[in-house]
């Protein structure tokens, strides 16, 4: 009762706060900042943010936070846009979007995904910020109990998403998932710093490969050069059907849903450490699991678009608790969220510990704010999103190089290294490849995602656990068995064995027919062979060092999974699902163009890069591409190409960022945007 | 990167303007340089979550008031490889017009000073303009600092510690070999990516004992020490003039690491374990963030960067408001940044030699 009778005036003088109207009027301008950000992929918050810290200084704390929470909290919902439309997983929020948002876009049914999540995204922040009113009051202890067992238990139970997500070879998925982990390892190892397939001969490896390279890769790639080979608009039908209405009734249909999964949100969020990478997973293989009728996700199930976008909201919310009653960011964007929050006004409000007890009102305040941007920001969007989804019936050759400028742009912004576009596609060819041969590439990035906190957690549990055990049998038990966990793990024995047995109606990357042996083996036969480079690079890091044990463990277990996959496929004939091609059949097959050659443009736009930096590459990129491939006329390629590198400038231009240089540009200065 | 590459802010959205603006001059009369109309960025070699970027994002405004001409101050988060990756970076700018400058931290020079294969970079080719100094304070949880017998350790030997270490060869070297130095059991759990991080793990209860630069010290802990759930144990201490370790001016109440060495059995404060725990102290905090200019940087620049700093120190609030965010360290310009610099980077080749073993002793790890 105490607490209520301290809560309630702070939530007054926050509600007297937000409802002025310079203070709304800043929200929007927030939101529409975020909107027009967070719609290209690979730019969010954090771009966003970057772009105001220097406003911050001195400024109104209120009208400062209303800009700043305006901005972050519609990233995660205007990034829905790439992944539904394109296929593209705008941030690590909508990696799960794709899977069944893509598909109802290639059926004309963008809109409906668009409005269904948007709604989804604005119910999930209004539970989020409701339920957090009360429990930001009670959070500090709950979240204590969060130790690193606790930690390890859930990132195990997010990797058993990889059950259901599988495909309809189970072991195919696992080793895709834990070749997903292994590429997670790649760099310093975080315990000693030891280097794993990597050498400091070559440092663009050491730091590891960043998230937004492996999504685009993994997921856009493929799915733009597949389109573009099939030389049609994304939308298979030329009309567009159910508007956004339609959407905004599935999610009232689903509503239960779309409650559960924003508390799974705001529930992950709260915990330190873990951030958004579970979550949508998470939600995701809940969706799955309470549907009866499983046969549509991959294909597009509208309750695979509710149940990710309602907990990617609400996860928001419920990261501003180890943000503000910590002073531990959860993500990017929130770090630097706490480093305006410094600099508003003269400083006197200091995340961390003491926010409570001293800033409950300015508390409350950002945790409305959030809401409130949702609301905005959903309003928006909705309304936009019948005529954006009009892009899905443009053909999609004259989309495609836009795409890849963007995603070029954003993969060199994550590094700013030449190389964070030769990872690009490198990976972007190991996606093209895991597709044709239906290997789940939902488990590859679920593996990457999760691979550095099950390495860490495990390793740092472990390590505390055999510490509490020297000192007595029964401290150790305690510490590793407390109620937390073993709930978890329930949890996640029965999601496993309930996600296998369901895996082979899934299917998340459509029916692939099966064709002639050869290339499947070759595949198989390439992935084996990374991973056992993969075991034995860490086998020869010196034998005290922790940072050998998670790889050795993780590629020890494929290398069993692909002996399996081996047999297997010696004893079956070649029409056994396990000798899935995609190029035999089906859409693929029939597509107008071949894989390399379109494949090709892609290279000689990295090749033009490598040699004459960015904008001259992509100029003649752009034109050759409208010129030679889409055959138009020779004014309208110029006047694209005009119009997209004047897009990029002044995108980079505002957002102060650079272009990759090339070798010319070690010989002769230019003026930016060359350089 | 070319002269054009700074200038181009100027145009932000205007790109066909940033042509025409490539003979901008860069020297307006004959001392200092003006910066009217152009955007300083200020590279850290950290992500957006550590003491640096505090650091940074508290000087940047300030900065930006006090330069001539007011450009915009922006600050670059360049992470990687512990900060070497950012700073080889810098490493590789040449001076164009003083609108590139870099911000180090201990993390920097410790890799430095050890010889890690990394370090591509050398700070003898860089230009100091200021130099921050800081302290560090560890602490207890209450039950096993009531063990302690005053300011003598002795009673907490038999325990068994667990510490969240950012990594053995960071600044978090210090406060381990000191406790060592204690003769406390600290076992470090690896893999933390910040104190922050550290700083949770105690109040979960699984590590229980840590430390924290001063400005995280008391915006993170205070509080846990006014709800009675962290007791400080000691500070690293100060450096006087005559170079003698005295208590933290931020932390007068709390005793240094050497009073607290002194009263402990088996604790020396000379001998080389000392002269080397001591040295990288130095290294490591009352000069732990320091502002560079690139190699080949021009006296004027310099001379307009120092004024700069100088002028923020005299800002009238300056006292006020960096005590709050950074605490109450030194903040050094000119001649006293340059003695900073030297003692923040060099250290004795006894001292590296014995941290260099104890590193490989101790973690095996191997910087040869």
């Amino acid at each position: 009762m105490d607490i209520l009778m301290e809560a309630l005036p702070a939530l007054g003088d926050a509600w007297g706060l937000i409802l002025q109207p310079v203070v709304i009027g800043y929200l929007v301008l927030g939101v529409v900042m975020g909107l027009c950000i967070g719609v290209f992929p690979g730019l969010g918050g954090i771009a966003g943010l970057s772009l105001l810290l220097p406003f911050m200084f001195g400024m109104d704390p209120i009208l400062g936070l209303a800009l700043m929470v305006g901005m972050v909290a519609v990233v995660p919902t205007s990034d829905t846009f790439a992944s539904v439309l394109m296929g593209i997983p705008g941030s690590s929020a909508s990696q799960a979007t794709v899977l069944d948002g893509f598909p109802m876009a290639k059926r004309g049914q963008a809109a409906r995904a668009l409005s269904a999540a948007f709604a989804s995204s604005l119910f999930g922040g209004l539970v989020g910020a409701s339920f957090l009113t009360i429990f930001i009051l009670v959070a500090r202890p709950i979240v204590l109990e969060f130790r690193t067992p606790e930690l390890l238990m859930i990132t195990i139970f997010g990797l058993s998403m990889v059950g259901i997500l599988a495909g309809r070879v189970a072991i195919k998925g696992i080793v895709a998932a834990g070749l997903g982990m292994l590429v997670g390892t790649i760099g310093e190892g975080a315990s000693s710093g030891d280097l794993r397939m990597s050498s400091y001969d070559f440092p663009y490896l050491t730091d590891g490969l960043k998230l937004v390279i492996v999504g685009l890769g993994i997921f856009a790639i493929p799915e733009i050069i597949s389109l573009l080979r099939k030389d049609r608009a994304i939308s298979a039908e030329p009309q567009l059907g159910g508007g956004w209405l339609d959407g905004v009734k599935d999610w009232f249909a689903n509503i239960w849903l779309s409650v559960r999964c924003s508390i799974i949100g705001v529930v992950v969020g709260v915990i330190p450490g873990l951030g958004g990478s579970v979550v949508d997973w998470i939600a995701y293989g809940h969706s799955v699991q309470t549907t009866k009728d499983k046969s549509n996700f991959g294909s597009g199930e509208v309750r695979g678009v509710i149940g990710p976008e309602s907990s990617n909201n609400a996860k928001e919310g419920g990261g501003l608790v180890p943000t503000l009653l910590f002073g531990i960011p959860g993500s990017g964007s929130m770090a630097i969220f706490i480093g305006a929050i410094a600099l508003l006004g003269s400083g006197q409000i200091e995340v961390g510990p003491a926010m409570l007890k001293n800033n409950l009102d300015i508390t409350y305040s950002i945790v409305w704010l959030l809401a409130l941007a949702n609301v905005v920001g959903t309003v928006i969007c909705i309304a936009a999103s019948g005529g954006i989804a009009k892009l899905t019936t443009i053909r999609f050759a004259l989309l495609a190089p836009f795409l890849f400028m963007i995603i070029s742009f954003a993969a060199f912004q994550s590094g700013q290294n030449l190389m964070d576009l030769v990872a690009l596609l490198l990976i972007g060819f190991l996606g093209i490849m895991m597709r044709r041969f239906d290997w789940s590439r939902p488990a590859f990035l679920i593996g990457f995602v999760l691979s550095n906190p099950a390495e860490t957690y495990a390793n740092q549990a472990l390590q505390i656990a055999s510490s509490r055990f020297r000192k007595g049998f029964g401290e150790g038990l305690e510490y590793i068995f407390t109620p937390i966990v073993i709930v978890l793990l329930i949890i996640t024995v029965v999601s496993v064995v309930v996600g296998l047995r369901q895996a082979k109606n899934i299917l998340a990357e459509g029916d692939v027919k099966s064709g002639s042996k050869r290339a499947p083996f070759v595949f198989l036969l390439v992935i084996t062979g990374y991973i056992a480079y993969a075991f034995y690079d860490a086998a020869s890091i010196p034998s005290f060092s922790r940072d050998r044990t998670f790889p050795m463990f993780v590629s020890g277990v494929c290398l069993v999974g692909c002996a399996i996959l081996f047999v297997r496929m010696r004893l079956k004939p070649e029409t056994d699902t396990i000798f899935a091609d995609r190029e035999l059949s089906g859409d693929d097959s029939e597509a107008t163009h071949g894989l390399w050659p379109t494949l090709a443009w892609f290279a000689a736009l990295l090749l033009l890069t490598s040699l004459m930096g960015f904008i001259l590459a992509l100029a003649v990129f752009l034109f050759a591409f409208m010129k030679l491939r889409a055959g138009v006329s020779t004014v309208f390629a110029a006047v694209y190409t005009v119009a997209g590198i004047a897009f990029m400038c002044g995108m980079a231009g505002l957002l102060n960022r650079d272009f990759p240089p090339g070798l010319l540009q070690e010989y002769v200065d230019l003026p930016w945007p060359l350089t | 990167m070319s002269t054009l590459k700074t200038t181009r802010r100027v145009a932000l959205g205007l790109v066909a303007a940033a042509a025409t603006s490539l003979s901008a001059p860069v020297y307006a009369g004959g001392h200092g340089i003006d910066l009217a109309g152009k955007t300083v960025e200020w590279i850290i070699p950290f992500s957006e979550t550590g003491g640096s970027a505090k650091w940074a994002n508290f000087y940047a405004p300030l900065l930006s008031e006090a330069l001539p001409g007011q450009p915009t101050v922006v600050v670059k988060f360049m992470p990687g490889a512990g900060s070497t990756k950012g700073a080889n970076f810098f490493q590789e700018q040449t001076y164009e017009d003083g609108t590139t400058i870099f911000g180090s931290s201990g993390s920097t020079q410790f890799p430095f000073l050890l010889g890690d294969p990394r370090v591509k970079y050398n700070y003898a080719d860089w230009n100091v303009v200021l130099a921050s100094g800081t302290g560090g304070v560890a602490y207890l949880p209450p039950d096993l600092a009531a063990k302690m017998d005053g300011l003598n350790a002795a009673p907490l030997q038999g325990e068994d510690f667990i510490y969240g270490n950012q990594g053995a060869t960071r600044l978090d070297l210090v406060p381990t070999l000191a406790w060592e130095m204690l003769g406390l059991n600290v076992e470090s759990v690896m893999g933390i990516k910040g104190r922050g991080d550290g700083r949770l793990m105690f109040e979960r209860g699984e590590a229980n004992i840590d430390y924290q630069t001063s400005s995280s010290y008391l915006s993170g802990v205070t509080p846990l020490v006014e709800a009675g759930t962290a007791v400080p144990m000691m500070t690293w201490g100060a450096l006087d003039d005559d170079g003698n370790i005295v208590r933290d001016p931020t932390f007068p109440d709390i005793p240094t690491f050497k009073e607290v060495c002194e009263a402990t059995d088996g604790c020396e404060t000379s001998g080389e374990k000392w002269d080397a725990w001591k040295a990288f102290f130095i290294a490591g905090f009352p000069a732990q963030k320091m502002v560079f200019l690139p190699n080949g940087a021009s006296n004027d620049a310099i001379a307009t960067y120092t004024e700069a700093f100088e002028a923020v120190k005299a800002r009238a609030d300056f006292a006020e408001i960096s005590e709050k965010r950074l605490g109450k360290y030194p903040q050094m310009t000119g001649a006293a940044a340059q003695t900073a610099l030297e003692s923040g980077t060099s250290v004795s080749p006894a001292a590296k030699d014995f941290v260099v073993n104890w590193l490989q002793e101790k973690y095996g790890v191997s910087l040869n």
